[in-house]
Parts: C-alpha cells; sequence; structure tokens
C-alpha cells in the first residue's frame, strides 16, 4: 500500500513532481558545477600564473660571480662552470614531473656583429625554441616558447635543428636588419628569421639554437642555466623548514609536497654539479595571488551552495503546501502522523536521488563547459563526488520538506478537506 | 476569510471613515487590502520576503565582488613590483646612459601617489684581489616597498643613524647578494671596492637573495654611490598602480616628463596579470550568474506557491465584482512591494557579505558600489512580478465558484 501510494503520486502528480524535480536538479547542477570549479580552479590559475615565468633556475654548482648589467655580461665567457645538457633530460623524471610544465636552457656568448664594417660586440643567447626531447618512453616538446610566453617574434620562430637566428627588437633597429635578411656574426653567416620583441634585456641581444651557441663557444654540451617551471604549492612555514633538519616520514611528506623548495631540491640532485633556485619574484607572489584567488572562489562556491540548497527547500515547501487536502483525506481514514509523514519523506528521496542524479551529470557538463570556455582546458568532476553529492541532495530536500510536512501532518482533516487553511 | 475582515481596532468614528472613503474610496480599499493580507498571513508573507531578501543579498553581494575584485587583485599583483622600467639612453641609442638627477623627482609628480619608484645605478667595480663585481645605488627605504619578495637579512636603512654618520670609520653600510656574500666578506667582515681609483669601505649590514641576478651584487645607498663613482641612476623602476588604460596614461606622461629616458614596460609582468585578472573575472561572471539565477528560481517558486495559496482571496474579489485591471493591478503591486522591501534588506545584508569576504579573503574592505544598487532594484522586481503574473493569469481563467468550493 505504502509503495502503491508513492508510486501513484508520481504517476498521477506528474506536472507538480517535475517542478519539485527540476528545482532539485537545478540546485545539485549549480552545486556541482561550482564544487568542480573550486576543487580545479587553483591548478587552472597556477597555469595561467605560469606566464609570468619560469619560477625555478638551475645553476652551477660551482659558478662564478655574474657580472652582468642590462643583460650585457662583462665576464670572460669560458669563466666559470657549466651544466650539462646531458642533464636536462632528467629535469622530467624527478618525483614532481607532471609539475614541470616546461623548461629552457641559456647559453650567453659574447660575439662580435659587423656595422658599417666596423665590429661590435653582442649576446648571443642559445636557448631551446620548441625542442622534442624523450626521457624513457615520455617524448615532450619544451623551450622559450612555453617558458617564456610574453616572448613575442615577428617574422617566424627558427628551428631549433636550424641556424637561424632572431634579432632582438632594438638590436634590429640599430642595425637597421629585418626579418629575412643575411648577417655576419662570429665569421658565419647567418639568416635572421624573426625580429624578437620581449621588453627585456634580449631586445639587445641575438637569440640563437643552443647548439649554435656551444658550437661558436667552443663547448659543446655546455649550458649556463635552466629556467623551469613549474607547478607549486604556495610556501607555508612548513616549506620554509630546512630538509636537513627533517626526520624520516617528515622529510618524506616535505620532499614529497610540491613545495618550490622541495622541487628545487629535486631538481639539484637530478643533475650534476647544479643548484636549483627559486625566484622568488615570481614564486613567493604566485603563492599570495593564488591563496587569494581560492580563498575568493572558495568563498562563492559556498554561497552557490546555500542558494541552491534554499532554492530547494522552497520548491520542496511549496509543493507540500498544495497537498493539505490529499492529507487531511489520508488522516480522516485513519492515517497516523508517522504514516503520513513517511510518505512524504519517501517521495522526497525519491525526488532527491533523480534529482540529484540528473544534476550531477548536468554539473559536470557545466563545468566542462566553464572549464573550456574560460580556462580552454578541461575541468572534469570525479565520481567519487556522486555519492556526496546525493547524500547532500538528500538532506537539503529532506530538510527543506521537514517545517513543510510537519505543518502538513499537525492539520486537523475537518478544514483541509473544506479547504479552509 | 478575506481582505474585508472588519478592522477591530478601528477606533474613528463612521463619519470620519465615510468621508474619507469619500475622497480616496479606492486608494484606502486598495493600501488596506495589501497591508491586511501581509499582516493576517504573516508566516508566508515572511517567506517569500525572506526569499527575496536573501536572493537580493547574494546578487548584491555577487555584482559588488564582480566590481571590485579587479582592484583587489591587483593589489596583489603590485607586489611583483615594477610593472614599467625608465632606462637611460645615449645618442646611440644604446642602454645605460645616467638619467637627469631629476628624473626621479619628474617620476614621483607623474606618480603622484599611484604608485612607488626606486632608482637604480649600476657599476662593475674591484674587489680587493682585483674581482669584477656588480655594484647597484638604490634607495634601500622605496625598494623595500616596492620588491616585497627580497629575502633580506637586515636593512642597511634600519642600522641607527648614530652609526652611519660615524660611516668613514665604521664602513658605508651595504647590502650584499647572497653569491657576492661568499666572494667579498664569507666571514661578514667589512672590505673595500674599488671604481676609477676610488676606493668605497663598505660594511655588510644584511644578505639578500632573490635567485636572480640580485645576489650577485652588492647594495649600496644612492647618496654613497653617487658621492663615490660620480655616476648618476640609469634606471627607475616603477611600480604603477591601476587599470591597463592608467597604467598606460602613466607611460605616456613619464615618456613626455623625462625625455632622456626609455619608458618601457615590463611586459612578462603586465600580460600574466591581464590574463589571470581576465580569467578570474570570467570565472566569478560565470559563479555570479549561476548563484544569482538558483536565488531568482527560488523566489519565483516561494511567491508563486503564496499567491496560489490566495486565490480564495482573488476569488472573493472577483465575484464581489473586482475588475481584472483592478486584480491584476492588486497582485502588482503587492509584489513590486515586496520585490522593493526585500532588494533594500537585501542590499545591505548584501553589501555586509561582500565587506566580509574582502576582509576575510583580501584583508582589506570590498567599497559599497550604489550603482549595484538600482540594478539589484530592478531585478527583484522583475523577478516578483514575473512570479505573480504567472499564477494569476492561470487563475484568471477559473471561474471564481469552482475555486470557492476548494476544487
Amino acid at each position: 500500500m505504502f509503495v502503491r501510494l508513492v508510486y501513484e503520486s508520481f504517476r498521477r502528480q506528474k506536472r507538480r513532481k517535475l517542478l519539485a524535480g527540476a528545482a532539485i536538479t537545478l540546485g545539485v547542477t549549480v552545486a556541482t558545477a561550482m564544487i568542480a570549479v573550486a576543487t580545479d580552479v587553483g591548478d587552472k590559475i597556477n597555469r595561467e600564473l605560469r606566464t609570468i615565468g619560469a619560477n625555478l633556475v638551475v645553476t652551477p654548482q660551482e659558478d662564478s660571480l655574474d657580472v652582468e648589467i642590462g643583460g650585457v655580461n662583462l665576464k670572460p665567457p669560458t669563466d666559470g662552470a657549466f651544466l650539462s645538457e646531458a642533464d636536462l633530460p632528467k629535469i622530467k623524471g624527478i618525483f614532481w614531473h607532471n609539475n614541470i610544465t616546461g623548461f629552457a636552457p641559456m647559453l650567453p656568448v659574447s660575439v662580435s656583429i659587423e656595422r658599417d664594417g666596423k665590429p661590435q660586440d653582442v649576446t648571443l643567447l642559445g636557448t631551446y625554441f620548441a625542442k622534442q626531447i624523450s626521457f624513457g618512453t615520455d617524448s615532450f616538446t619544451t623551450g622559450v616558447r612555453t617558458t617564456h610566453p610574453w616572448w613575442k617574434v615577428s617574422g617566424a620562430w627558427p628551428e631549433d635543428s636550424s641556424r637561424n637566428i632572431l634579432l632582438g627588437e632594438r638590436l634590429a633597429s640599430r642595425l637597421g636588419e629585418k626579418s629575412g635578411d643575411e648577417i655576419t656574426l662570429a665569421g658565419r653567416s647567418l639568416r635572421v628569421s624573426g625580429i624578437l620583441s620581449t621588453g627585456g634585456a634580449e631586445d639587445d641581444e641575438v637569440v640563437a639554437s643552443l647548439a649554435l651557441a656551444q658550437e661558436i663557444l667552443g663547448r659543446p654540451d655546455a649550458v649556463k642555466r635552466v629556467y623551469v617551471s613549474a607547478l607549486t604549492k604556495p610556501e607555508d612555514a612548513f616549506a620554509r623548514r630546512d630538509p636537513k633538519s627533517l626526520s624520516g616520514a617528515i622529510y618524506d611528506r616535505w620532499y614529497c609536497t610540491p613545495y618550490p623548495q622541495a622541487i628545487a631540491l629535486q631538481l639539484t640532485e637530478a643533475m650534476s654539479h647544479s643548484h636549483a633556485e627559486q625566484i622568488r619574484q615570481v614564486s613567493q607572489n604566485e603563492g599570495a595571488v593564488l591563496t587569494r584567488i581560492e580563498g575568493l572562489i572558495f568563498l562563492i562556491t559556498l554561497a552557490a551552495l546555500f542558494s541552491s540548497a534554499l532554492a530547494v527547500s522552497a520548491a520542496m515547501a511549496t509543493a507540500i503546501f498544495e497537498r493539505r487536502a490529499e492529507v487531511g483525506l489520508m488522516k480522516a481514514l485513519g492515517a497516523g502522523k508517522l504514516a503520513v509523514a513517511s510518505i512524504f519523506f519517501a517521495e522526497a528521496t525519491l525526488l532527491a536521488l533523480i534529482g540529484g542524479g540528473v544534476g550531477f551529470v548536468a554539473g559536470g557538463v557545466l563545468a566542462h563547459q566553464i572549464g573550456h570556455s574560460i580556462f580552454n582546458s578541461d575541468i572534469s568532476i570525479s565520481p567519487v563526488l556522486l555519492p556526496v553529492i546525493l547524500a547532500i541532495a538528500v538532506i537539503v530536500t529532506f530538510a527543506g520538506s521537514a517545517a513543510a510536512i510537519r505543518q502538513a501532518v499537525g492539520l486537523d482533516p475537518v478544514f483541509a478537506l473544506r479547504g479552509e487553511l | 476569510m478575506s481582505a474585508a475582515t472588519p478592522n477591530a481596532g478601528m477606533s474613528h468614528s463612521a463619519r470620519d471613515v465615510a468621508a474619507r472613503r469619500a475622497l480616496a474610496p479606492h486608494t484606502s480599499m486598495f493600501v488596506r487590502m495589501l497591508v491586511r493580507a501581509a499582516v493576517l498571513r504573516r508566516g508566508r508573507a515572511v517567506s517569500a520576503l525572506f526569499a527575496m531578501v536573501v536572493a537580493a543579498a547574494v546578487a548584491t553581494a555577487m555584482l559588488n565582488l564582480y566590481v571590485d575584485v579587479q582592484a583587489k587583485l591587483r593589489r596583489e599583483f603590485r607586489n611583483y613590483g615594477a610593472n614599467i622600467i625608465v632606462v637611460g639612453r645615449d645618442d646611440s641609442g644604446r642602454d645605460g646612459a645616467s638619467l637627469p638627477p631629476d628624473a626621479l623627482a619628474h617620476v614621483d609628480s607623474v606618480l603622484a601617489g599611484r604608485g612607488i619608484a626606486a632608482p637604480l645605478g649600476l657599476i662593475v667595480a674591484r674587489t680587493g684581489d682585483g674581482q669584477p663585481i656588480v655594484v647597484a645605488g638604490t634607495d634601500f627605504e622605496r625598494v623595500k616597498q616596492l620588491d616585497k619578495w627580497w629575502s633580506v637579512s637586515g636593512w642597511p636603512s634600519e642600522i641607527p643613524t648614530s652609526d652611519a654618520t660615524t660611516a668613514p670609520e665604521m664602513g658605508h653600510p651595504g647590502l650584499i647578494g647572497v653569491r657576492a656574500m661568499a666572494v667579498v666578506s664569507p666571514k661578514g667582515q667589512a672590505f673595500d671596492l674599488s671604481f676609477q681609483g676610488h676606493t668605497l669601505h663598505v660594511k655588510p649590514a644584511g644578505t639578500v637573495q632573490t635567485g636572480a641576478a640580485e645576489d650577485s651584487r652588492i647594495y649600496v645607498s644612492l647618496a654613497d654611490f653617487v658621492a663615490w663613482t660620480g655616476v648618476q641612476p640609469s634606471t627607475i623602476e616603477v611600480a604603477a598602480s591601476g587599470s591597463p588604460e592608467e597604467v598606460a596614461g602613466i607611460m605616456n606622461q613619464l615618456t613626455q616628463a623625462i625625455p632622456a629616458g626609455d619608458v618601457r614596460p615590463v611586459r612578462q609582468i603586465m600580460e600574466g596579470e591581464a590574463r589571470v585578472l581576465g580569467k578570474t573575472r570570467a570565472t566569478l561572471l560565470a559563479a555570479a550568474a549561476l548563484i544569482i539565477l538558483t536565488a531568482a528560481l527560488c523566489v519565483l517558486s516561494t511567491l508563486m506557491g503564496w499567491v496560489f495559496d490566495r486565490r480564495r482571496d482573488f476569488a472573493i474579489m472577483k465575484a464581489l465584482g473586482a475588475s481584472g485591471r483592478l486584480l491584476n493591478g492588486f497582485f502588482a503591486a503587492e509584489a513590486a512591494a515586496l520585490g522593493a522591501t526585500g532588494a533594500l534588506i537585501g542590499f545591505v545584508v548584501g553589501i555586509g557579505i561582500a565587506a566580509w569576504i574582502g576582509r576575510v579573503n583580501f584583508h582589506a574592505p570590498v567599497v559599497p558600489r550604489w550603482s549595484v544598487l538600482p540594478v539589484v532594484l530592478a531585478g527583484s522586481m522583475a523577478v516578483t512580478l514575473l512570479s505573480a503574473i504567472l499564477p494569476i493569469s492561470l487563475l484568471r481563467r477559473v471561474q471564481p465558484a469552482v475555486i470557492l468550493r476548494g476544487e
């Protein structure tokens, strides 16, 4: 009888059930989408912050001091120690290799360039543009086009295997060269494939492939420094502790958290005779910005959950209020308060489960849409969340119906049936 | 029960009432019906008003945050340091020439409190054993505010002035990069630097670590730097606050104020800032749209329930001869009154919520935006009117007798 009552109620009152179900579905959709966005927004914003540049730098351990003003190195280029290019792929072999979004080696070399027949000293910077690198079975592309997204080239980016070069825009305007020209540099005739604009010291430099810089310097395999762009966790008090002072399990926890310091340590371990450090301007501020944005989205998610809970409650209360006559009839026929209430609660549960299920799927689609339209990447929702969302939907539906059910059950059947309340 | 229930508390004489009604028969009855309907069915009216307040509060808070969040986040981005640099240029267009001595004053007057600027002079000096090293002269007080990410063990400007005045014997206080420290002063002792035959005795006040070029440099105060080398600063780093248009305006003014310098944006910072701000605002907009939509639906379902519930009032009024226009007007006025009250209370609550979020998350209050009020007010009225008109248009087709019989 109980099952039949519930079943018939759904069969005969399709419109009302649809309305309440739609409210629950919409509430759950919004809640699911916001939870998905909130859990993923940190990662997404972190990737956007990577456009500000690399947050870690690897230098040779025994390096002598840089004597560099405005990008011009005043030290003999052969001075000091070098890193080995052969070690570079190992960067993708560290514990947090999935958090490394890219890296770019740098090798500055002093070269002379012909200007009005007179030789002139400029810096040639050897680097990767977008080089294919493989480590184990992994293959990936990395270089300045990933780590330095603000570098703009008018013309074409050179191939890493080619001997084409980029000219910094200020240098190009001083020399009166444009892309497509041939210039003589360190005794070699090279083609300018594009003009580079960075807003920094590179505007006065020549940028070429790492292989060409090594050839000019006469040191194959040499790299002066490596800029590494990594997704990190904002630094906290635990991150700042000296890893040498940590013991066993605590050290493991420190090592296995993507703090800038931990990733720097792993980079130092991966490359021989190296020293990795965070670039504080980037890494320190990143944490602050990220914390603010995550906090904001978290608070807004709370607001979204609250307002969808209210919407579900309001819909349920209205739906039950409209069925006072039915309650009156049931009570007149001798149904107890418990029997009436349990019918309503059973209906609410069913509605919550159906609406919750549909809303979960719709919320996933909505989150996916938001991810694609805003961040150009996927925001997916893990199916593990389904039971949690369903439980929340049931609780909210119950809470929303409870007051209305209590009122309906407490009605005098005579008044309810006469429609006088 | 109907709106025509006699008012038991009425103490006026019948003639007064009659006279008043003769003057304004419709208005008085109309207002009374509105008020009594709300008072007698307090529970449902309050729940409808509550839904309205919540919706308006959430909408106000979201719109306020949406308008304000950019300013708040820009402030965070200014911690990244300079977004404009002014570089001295020589006649051949090469960088590194000295700027005129009044350049910093010009920059300050252009900024007029909208940011901070720090001068920087750079030379290559020799250490005691002849090693080349980059020495920079700067204003420590300004650098401290501009480059907040510097990890400094002790600022030279914090050394008591009594020590600084005895500088010739004690040494000029300097800030030493961590990598330079190992070379020039491994034990923290004072050391000599020479430049074109002049010597400067530097006493390390602390070390600076940034992970960038600063680590290999020695910083001394600008006054010491100029007195020692005779070289004026060649670079001014400027952190200008404001929207991209305001920053572009500041750059224009700087170009005009300092013709000897080249004013350049730090593209790295500006582009990253624009991207992150854009994405955050878009996320916020999507969230705000979703939240406002659910809040409006909550109002819609509560109000429709309330109006449906009063179909007997509606039927009685109709049976007593009220015209369709009057009925529409009555329910519309009721909805508008509810919407306006709810919107006003909700606006105040919403400003409170936004201010709270600002304090918790950004440690700065979110300023109330009055421009949000008309939007919220109009939106609330639209939603309430919609939720009154929908059920009324359904009820109008039904005969009053059917409703009154309770069917």
